[in-house]
């Protein structure tokens, strides 16, 4: 399962990165290393072994529901890059 | 001041031998003077660190002392402070002001430790050499062309160069162990859930896990009172009861089940480092314990499940820094496409990048059952292997890492190899167990370190064995040549 | 030859509890932008969720009302795609393993017939905040007082062959989640969104490619909505062309839809565990309180309804059809003390007027109690049903309950017979030629005349008199 420039393209933009075009095969050849190496996996044999989420076996504690946060839109905006009237700004979205 | 421990300093500070503002202020001196070279710490809150102390001093006077009033200590920059910046390592936070404080930073400081600043990292936790910092690389306080080892190599580098006592860590694949064992110092990675995960900065949440590092065991044991616990705020954290700790480092080891998993020690492994663990090993056998041989088959295959689950958790974790509601964003964004790829591509590194590109190819349709649920199999595989070994041994033991601090840039084009460091330290986190590194003996001057891995909440056991070991040892008081002082 | 339609549905029912899925954040309800999310909401780094319990036991309770298996360790999954209205970058939802798994739920059509609608499973998830389009010259504003709001997806199987099938089943569905009390049901504040999957395919063709129109928010806008889409996918194929698989949007205002483009490249949502959560495990004892518990289901109070009120089949199923409903008409009935006569007006007078002043019933100006006085005091005589249609208006427009109305405006029915015989006997005297012409009528066109007559008794009494004693009267006195 070899990674190439279109792969490349394709990941990137489902993980919103911009890659360079020229910098798409040396960036390809680390992926498919790490591929590569990581392809051991497939000698595994785990034929009825579930997977496995979290390294024990517990259950999701449940909050009870009730109101316990406070306003906290003031330092939110303070740190935003960008907002206004109290809502973070970004370019126009057109659905 | 700087050679004591930190209980040894807590000893000075109970007695009145100095004030919790002396030492900070010597601590702080010691940072002006050293770091520039160093790089250990991203982030220095001389002023915020003084009136802690002195806080600290009217407490002690008060006689109101917490487990830690008046140390100072050091937090990876991975824990949000509020107000202080929490960058993570990276250029995507440069200018992140935290709005809100992680548990571990609450607690400690609740136990009254004064904060020096925060460390140094790999970028968002990803590397092993802390080379991939946006705040350039950290260096080796014993050879200073050498890396620290990462992710956690600010925190285990001004340790190791006594420019703080103590310091918080965090250990996804053994960043904590790892940066221990190329420092000469003793770090601490808990059972997955035993310190709260609130206020960490995700890389793989199902890995990720908070500890204590410092320069010895007891040290560590003292700031893992303090830092754990349960929180609501982590569903992950796990309800159990917290250990006493420092009365566990009273307990006998004549009893002791070792258990050497074979696959530490492979043919290929350097002989200097097999021999200075195996040393260690016998250390212990000499005041009682036994030693059996067991075996982990599937720990081979931890590398390649790590580097599948790690990256694809956090390619997901990381999708919030999208330059909508903190840290970087492009300049005059054309279109919302524009802006996502854009400050993200600017403000993530190579290695963050690469590790975003992997995990969402691991989990894009069509190879998550080859890769990711697969990963998922295998982890049961490993966990079920330490389950099988820990029904006969209390702990194992094995080398941290298969080799010695590495020269800067010398694996920089080399991820895979670069992973390798990790080799020991991964499968500890797979399984979620907790596990120590600690000193133990020089390879032409370089520190190596020997792990000392323990069943679930079995913390308390494995500070104790290293504690032991450092009583009868003074590999760990080794502070490297730094800065012509020592 | 004739086009079948296929129909599925998906619909998002947001829970009515007091904070968010993930988060101790209140449920907002028009606050100011972003004051209601949290550092959780925001997606701030190092933020963790942590599982409203009320949100899984209401969750739960919805699956016991459809007969559905209840998954013991249902798993929360993140849903991976960008958009700035998703702070984490991720839905945190349920797929794999949802809390709701196959049930479902039988509606009752218009020609009387049932029909069931089966359900594939419903899961718990986290809603989106909104973007504004408005007041940000040019740009869009982010307001996260909705993200993480408790909702269930609910999804259908492909089983609904028409527009009124579809509404006839989100009707029940409204009547199911608000008599559980788990959704507060109000359509216009977004409770209740109907995503609807259509296709078409000529009988016993294997079934065509489907499109779904997204977020439709009232009964009336999904029907049409689907009946304009079917419309438009039969134009398309029978004029040779093809459908294509896309997400289409509604506006009700213009009666059109349109592709959503922004939404067509193909997403890959790379779903995994959530690691920051473990599974939800839900216990036989969780079960049992849960049943315990259970409200009065739509279903069982149609079937008594018919049986406590002799309701026919067709009225009891109108009547229990919203939980609002059905309590007003059980209020009325009872304080009425008829629900015969209670069931006709809510379902005539009361359901015209909340329709042409377009009120919930929850809203009405006339309570149930109000009603209920109206109709004792038809059922005693008081008033006739003229009159009573009379306070009715008079109550609806506030002017107090119908006792006080009956009293101030002196429309008590004239029961004294002197007075009445007073009157008639001067109608009678004063309209000597329709006298003489009723008197030389045959008995057929005497029940017509009379009418006149009455009329005019009518007139003299403002409405007050006594139908049936007026009437016996009359045919004394014209005799």
């Amino acid at each position: 399962m070899a990674i190439d420039s279109k792969v490349v393209a394709q990941v990137a933009h489902l993980a919103r990165l911009k890659v360079d075009e020229a910098d798409t095969t040396a960036l390809s050849n680390r992926l498919n290393d790490i591929l590569a190496m990581v392809d051991q996996l497939q000698q595994a044999d785990v034929a009825d072994v579930p997977p496995m989420a979290h390294p024990l076996d517990v259950t999701q504690p449940l909050r009870d529901d009730q109101i316990s946060e406070p306003n906290v839109r003031d330092k939110a905006m303070d740190i935003a890059p960008a907002a206004e009237d109290g809502c973070f700004l970004v370019p126009r979205v057109i659905e | 001041m700087h050679d004591k421990t930190l209980t040894e300093l807590k000893a000075g500070l109970t007695a009145g031998d100095f004030s919790s503002r002396e030492l900070t202020e010597h601590f702080l001196a010691r940072i002006q003077q050293y770091d520039g070279e160093l790089n250990s710490f991203i982030t220095v809150t001389a002023d915020q660190a003084l009136a802690q102390a002195d806080a600290a001093d009217q407490a002690i006077a008060a006689g109101n002392q917490g487990l830690l009033t008046g140390l100072p200590i050091a937090h990876k920059d991975i824990f949000c402070t509020e107000g202080v910046r929490t960058s993570c390592g990276s250029k995507m936070l440069d200018t992140f002001i935290a709005p809100y404080p992680a548990t571990v930073v609450e607690k400690m400081a609740a136990e009254g430790a004064v904060m020096l600043g925060k460390t140094n990292m790999d970028e968002f936790a990803m590397g092993s050499s802390n080379e991939t910092s946006y705040y350039g690389p950290e260096k080796n306080p014993g050879d200073l062309e050498r890396v620290p080892g990462g992710t956690s190599g600010g925190a285990a580098a001004c340790l190791g160069a006594r420019l703080a006592p103590g310091a918080t860590g965090t250990d996804t694949g053994g960043s904590i162990r790892q940066p221990a064992a190329l420092n000469n110092i003793t770090g601490l990675k808990p059972t997955y859930g035993r310190v709260s995960r609130w206020g960490m900065i995700a890389f793989a949440s199902s890995l990720d896990q908070a500890g204590p590092m410092g320069q010895s065991a007891e040290d560590c044991a003292l700031m893992l009172q303090a830092m754990a616990g349960h929180d609501h705020r982590d569903s992950t954290s796990l309800n159990e009861t917290v250990g006493d700790y420092l009365g566990a480092l009273k307990e006998d080891i004549s009893s002791l089940t070792i258990g050497i998993p074979e696959e530490f020690f492979p043919d290929t492994l350097d002989g200097a480092i097999a021999d200075n663990s195996r040393d260690a090993i016998r250390e212990l056998e000499k005041r009682g314990a036994k030693v059996v041989s067991v075996s982990l088959p599937s720990i081979k295959l931890s590398v390649p499940a790590y580097y599948v689950i790690a990256p694809a958790e956090a390619s997901s974790n990381l999708s919030r820094f999208d330059g909508v509601r903190f840290g970087h964003r492009c300049g005059d964004p054309q279109d919302l496409e524009d802006l996502y790829k854009r400050s993200r591509s600017e403000g993530f590194g190579d290695e963050v990048k690469r590790r975003i590109l992997v995990g969402t190819y691991a989990l894009s349709a069509g190879y998550y059952d080859a890769y990711y649920r697969r990963a998922q199999q295998v982890r049961r595989l490993i966990r079920d292997d330490f389950a099988r070994a820990f029904e006969k041994v209390d702990v194992l033991m094995g080398p941290t890492a298969p080799e010695t601090a590495f020269k800067l840039g010398a694996k920089k084009d080399d991820p895979v190899s670069m992973y390798m460091a990790d080799v020991f330290t991964i499968g500890v986190n797979l399984a979620g167990l907790p596990a120590l590194s600690m000193p133990t003996g020089f390879i032409n001057g370089l520190p190596t370190g020997t792990q000392i891995i323990g069943n679930y909440f079995r913390e308390g056991q494995i500070l104790n064995v290293a504690h032991k070991y450092q009583q009868a040892t003074d590999w760990h008081k080794q502070a490297p040549v730094f800065g012509g002082d020592q | 030859m004739s086009w079948e339609v296929v129909i599925g549905l998906e619909i998002h029912v947001q829970l009515n509890t007091a904070s968010k899925l993930f988060s101790g954040s209140k449920l907002s309800t028009g606050a100011e932008p972003n004051t209601q999310a949290s550092l959780v909401d925001l997606g701030m780094p190092g933020t963790l969720p942590v599982v409203n319990k009320e949100a899984v036991r209401k969750a739960a309770l919805f699956g016991l009302a459809i007969n559905a298996d209840i998954c013991r360790h249902s798993v929360f999954e993140r849903k991976n795609y960008f958009y700035p209205d998703l702070p984490k970058g991720y839905q945190t939802t349920q797929l794999a393993e949802p809390i709701v798994g196959a049930g479902e739920v039988e509606i009752q059509l218009e020609n009387g017939e049932k029909k069931t609608v089966r359900i594939h499973h419903a899961h718990l998830e986290e809603d989106a905040g909104k973007s504004l389009h408005e007041d940000f010259h040019g740009m869009t504003g982010i307001d996260l007082n909705r993200a993480g709001t408790p909702l269930i997806e609910v999804v259908t199987e492909p089983d609904m062959s028409n527009a009124e099938e579809a509404v006839a089943f989100a009707r029940k569905l409204h009547a199911i989640v608000t008599s559980i009390g788990i959704c507060d049901g109000d359509m216009s504040q977004g409770n209740m969104r109907f995503d609807v999957n259509v296709s078409v395919r000529k009988p016993g063709a294997p079934l065509g490619t489907r499109t779904e129109t997204k977020n439709l928010n009232s009964f009336r806008f999904m029907e049409k909505a689907i009946k304009l889409e079917v419309e438009r996918q039969i134009d398309v194929l029978e004029d040779g062309g093809k459908i294509v698989q896309e997400t289409r949007l509604y506006n009700g205002d213009t009666h059109t839809a349109r592709s959503m483009r922004s939404k067509e490249d193909a997403n890959d949502y790379r779903y995994f565990p959530c690691p920051d959560l473990l599974p939800v495990a839900i216990s036989d004892a969780d079960l049992d309180a849960l049943k315990a518990a259970m409200p009065e289901l739509p279903d069982t109070r149609k079937a008594r309804f018919m049986a406590d009120y002799q309701l026919g089949e067709y009225d009891a199923d109108l009547l229990s059809g919203s939980i609002a409903t059905a309590t007003f008409f059980e209020g009325a009935a009872k304080a009425g003390g008829d629900a015969k006569l209670a069931a006709n007006w809510v379902m005539g007078e009361l359901a015209a007027k909340l329709n042409a002043e377009e009120k919930d019933i929850s809203d009405s100006p006339v309570s149930a109690e109000q009603l209920g006085q109206l109709i004792a005091r038809l059922k005693d005589g008081t008033i006739s049903s003229k009159i009573a249609k009379q306070v009715f208006e008079a109550c609806w427009a506030g002017e107090g309950d119908p006792d006080a109305i009956i009293d101030a405006k002196g429309l008590k029915q004239m029961n004294d017979s002197g007075e009445l015989e007073k009157i008639v006997d001067d109608i009678i005297a004063n309209n000597a030629p329709q006298v003489e012409d009723y008197r030389n009528s045959d008995d057929a066109k005497k029940k017509k005349k009379i009418g006149f007559f009455v009329g005019q008794a009518m007139k003299a009494t403002q409405g007050k008199a006594n139908p049936q004693q007026l009437n016996k009267l009359l045919q004394e006195k014209l005799q």
